[in-house]
């Protein structure tokens, strides 16, 4: 069962496309990696597939029981967040904000959910910390716990492991991938760490000039995959 | 000190005094609410800006011989805060010079309609009460005393009941949308509630001096405090001592009720820097 399907989906700004047509889809439980060239459009099709922006062309389907509202996001940080004022526990709290509706403020299940993220994200002895003295990977693990506070269907992640270190790369690499087994959460995630995509994917789709969409072992014989393989000289296989 | 608490007490026997002391601390603590979100969104000139815009609004009541001129301003004020903002964060250049624009255009043809135009013997004294505040404050009229109570305690219901979707819109913006959040309806609350707040505080500081009631508490808040909601807490509490230590100072020495309570949140400022380098030495 598709839970997100893209028909010759094309992505863009003001009517302009710079990506597409795309064709693919996402089923439940799957692990999708979207790699590509800087400039390529890998966040203009995140925020795309968020709902953020509208598709110049094609269409997303959703499944029947299924809404922008349950998918999580973990974005890339912005420069507001660098100098944030506020506590682990707020943020993480903040992801139940989009089942609140009107009502001012959270009840014990949200709150009792939030505190669940957080010792799922081993974050829960930093729960009265400030954000902004966090290390890089705390902060990364602080967003992911927000972003399932929102949902527990399906997982947007942009680039979760830009300037981490090796070691932290590898911690977050191993608790997404549990994310997606053990819980079954949907995962789809963007990406320029295409040894990573290739090691823990279900698919891949890589955009650019040529767009490949397929699993890792039809990727490695892509003329893109062959590409990287010829640059990266194919080790550790 | 005795003649001073005399003094005090002299002057405390006026109602005006009273009104000045209650209106003045309110207003103080509204504008302190949203500053952490404004500063955070890089908006820290919004103040300058729609004030500006208030004083024109100003300029074209008087011509047009309005004695009420509150609501016509408010409402102007409004309107040019939902534009201003309504851009959001994805825009950041734009609403800045977006702000420069308005603010500077608003205050030159506002000036300029009240040369042309002005039935006043007194015009330089009316701009400069305008831009700085003055006195206006202690002559407030009993209607003007309950409109700014009444707005004031809206404004800080209107904060309190949506503080959490003020955090989760400053926080993360396109995180909030992409989860069901009506942020663009939450972003519109910010502005009306700046808008308004910014047309109160117009009696107290005067148009030129608002931004520093917005920022001064909150940036004072986050050099000590670490979670939003302490800031928030701290800022409000800021505030309301900075206002009412201004204006007991500017009734003893006679000095601009506005730019004593803008000199008592620098030197509050300056306390918290001081305060910040304690801490950070300490844990060190």
């Amino acid at each position: 069962m598709a839970l997100l399907t893209c028909q010759d989906l094309s992505v863009g700004y003001d009517g302009k496309a710079v990506l597409g047509p795309l064709n693919f889809s996402v089923n439940a439980g799957e692990y999708l990696s979207i790699v590509g060239e800087n400039g390529a459009g890998k966040s203009t099709l995140m925020k795309t597939l968020l709902g953020l922006q509208p598709p110049v062309a094609g269409k997303i389907l959703t499944d029947e029981e299924f809404s922008h509202r349950e998918i999580g996001y973990l974005p890339q940080q912005t420069a507001v967040q660098k100098d944030f004022p506020a506590s682990v526990r707020e943020i993480v709290l903040s992801g139940c904000q989009g089942r609140c509706g009107f009502r001012p403020f959270y009840n014990a299940e949200e709150i009792a959910r939030a505190v669940g993220a957080m010792e799922e994200m081993q974050i829960d002895d930093l729960a009265s910390r400030c954000y902004r003295e966090l290390s890089g990977g705390q902060q990364q693990r602080v967003l992911l716990a927000r972003a399932l506070c929102a949902t527990r269907k399906m997982l947007l992640l942009d680039e979760p492991t830009s300037g981490l270190d090796p070691k932290v790369t590898e911690e977050m690499y191993t608790l997404i991938e549990r994310l997606n087994k053990k819980d079954g959460i949907t995962v789809i995630m963007i990406s320029h760490d295409i040894r990573a995509a290739l090691r823990y994917a279900d698919r891949i789709l890589h955009i650019g000039k040529r767009v490949f969409y397929g699993t890792p072992e039809d990727y490695l014989k892509s003329p893109d995959g062959k590409l990287f393989f010829a640059v990266e000289g194919g080790e550790e296989r | 000190m005795n003649a001073i608490f005399e003094k005090l007490a002299l002057y405390l026997a006026y109602p005006f005094v009273r009104y000045a002391l209650i209106v003045g601390v309110l207003i103080a603590l509204c504008s302190s609410l949203l500053g952490v979100t404004l500063v955070l969104k890089r908006f820290s000139f919004i103040g300058d800006g729609l004030s500006h815009v208030a004083f024109g609004a100003m300029a074209v009541a008087a011509i047009l011989g309005i004695k009420n001129e509150m609501p016509l301003v408010m409402l102007i004020t409004v309107l040019c805060a939902v534009l201003l903002l309504r851009t959001g964060q994805n825009t950041k250049i734009k609403g800045d010079a977006a702000i420069a624009m308005i603010s500077v255009g608003a205050l030159a043809v506002g000036y300029l309609l009240m040369n042309l135009f002005s039935t006043s013997s007194n015009l330089s004294g009316d701009v400069c009460s305008t831009l700085f505040g003055s006195t206006s404050i202690l002559t407030l009229t009993e209607t003007e005393v309950f409109l700014s109570v009444g707005f004031s305690v809206a404004v800080i219901a209107a904060f309190i009941f949506f503080y959490h979707k003020i955090f989760a819109v400053t926080f993360d913006e396109n995180f909030a949308r992409a989860t069901g959040t009506r942020a663009g309806l939450y972003n519109l609350l910010i502005s009306v509630i700046v808008a308004v707040i910014i047309v109160l505080a117009m009696n107290l500081v005067g148009s030129l001096l608002i931004s520093a009631l917005i920022i001064f508490p909150a940036l004072s808040a986050m050099r000590v405090f670490r979670s939003f909601r302490s800031v928030t807490i701290a800022s409000a509490i800021i505030a309301v001592f900075s206002a009412f230590l201004g204006i007991l100072i500017s009734i003893l020495a006679g000095t601009p009720v506005g730019s004593t309570i803008v000199v008592v949140q620098i030197f509050v400022f300056f306390l918290s820097v001081l305060a910040n380098k304690i801490i950070k030495g300490a844990s060190k």
